[in-house]
């Protein structure tokens, strides 16, 4: 199990560094969502099933599924055509599959392992984080509903479609 | 079980927020400097979910439900800031903003 922790971190950090020092953008996002993956396997290595499903659902699968929206709007024209040529040449996509196979074979570890007793040492349960999420931190659940909420009248204030010219951005 | 000590895991949160802090002060592009925040907001959860590991206590995990959803909502804003900055400045370059009106 520690292994698994180590790997893990080290595919983790590998992720992150590819992010910080490509300047191809979607390069780095794959990277990124590389090392999401393998944050989402340390998560579930702590104890925290539930956190790690949300992990790969909400940053690896909704916040990233965004950015790759906004770089497919930002790339349009014949540029972007000769990018899609190179995306396909092996040094692109060879670097995150070798990372995403090192998670791979973790899982595939993990399975084979023995299921460990309900409510092992160390791991809180999902019952349990439902229960103290709708207890003591109502409050702070209905708070970040109004931020969600707030979120989506923004974007959608600043996403509206404007034709004024370079110089006239925004009404006062 | 995991039997890592709760410092190795400390260690693995300050170096992916290093690495993003490293992201948003160097990099120029807008979407790197976004990238650098989850990056970084992803790091603070890793250390919350470590705390509610070491502690068996499930306020470290809640903890990460509200970064998740600022992290979510916070991302929105920010991607429709930069398409609102590309239409119109034809750039993703974050200093081609770096004036003021008035």
């Amino acid at each position: 199990m520690d292994i698994v922790f180590y790997i893990s971190s080290v595919v983790a950090v590998a992720g992150t560094l590819m992010v910080v020092t490509r300047t191809n953008a979607v390069h780095a996002l794959l990277y990124l969502i590389v090392s999401l993956l393998a944050i989402a396997v340390i998560f579930f290595a702590l104890g925290a099933p539930f956190v790690a499903a949300l992990e790969v659902i909400v940053y690896a699968g909704a916040i990233m599924v965004l950015f790759v929206f906004v770089i497919m709007m930002l790339n349009l024209g014949p540029h972007a055509a000769r990018q899609e040529r190179a995306w396909l040449r092996p040094e692109t996509w060879v670097g995150p599959t070798i990372l995403g196979l090192v998670l791979l074979g973790e899982l595939i570890y993990l399975v084979t392992l023995p299921i460990p007793a309900a409510g092992a040492a160390g791991s809180v349960s999902p019952k349990e984080v439902g229960i103290a999420l709708f207890g003591p931190y109502l409050v702070g659940v209905e708070l970040a509903s109004m931020l969600l909420l707030a979120g989506l009248v923004g974007a959608n204030h600043l996403g509206r479609r404007q034709d004024d010219g370079p110089g006239e951005g925004g009404r006062a | 079980m995991l039997t890592v000590p709760l410092g190795h895991v400390l260690v693995l949160a300050a170096v992916l927020f290093g690495l993003g802090l490293i992201a948003v002060l160097v990099r120029r592009n807008i979407i790197f400097i976004l990238m650098g925040i989850e990056i970084m907001l992803n790091a603070a959860g890793v250390a919350f979910v470590a705390a509610a590991w070491r502690w068996h206590q499930a306020d470290g995990q809640v903890m990460f439900f509200f970064i998740l959803a600022m992290a979510a909502a916070e991302v929105s804003v920010g991607l429709a800031l930069v398409l609102r900055l590309y239409h119109r400045f034809k750039t993703l370059d974050a200093d081609a903003a770096d004036t003021m009106r008035g």
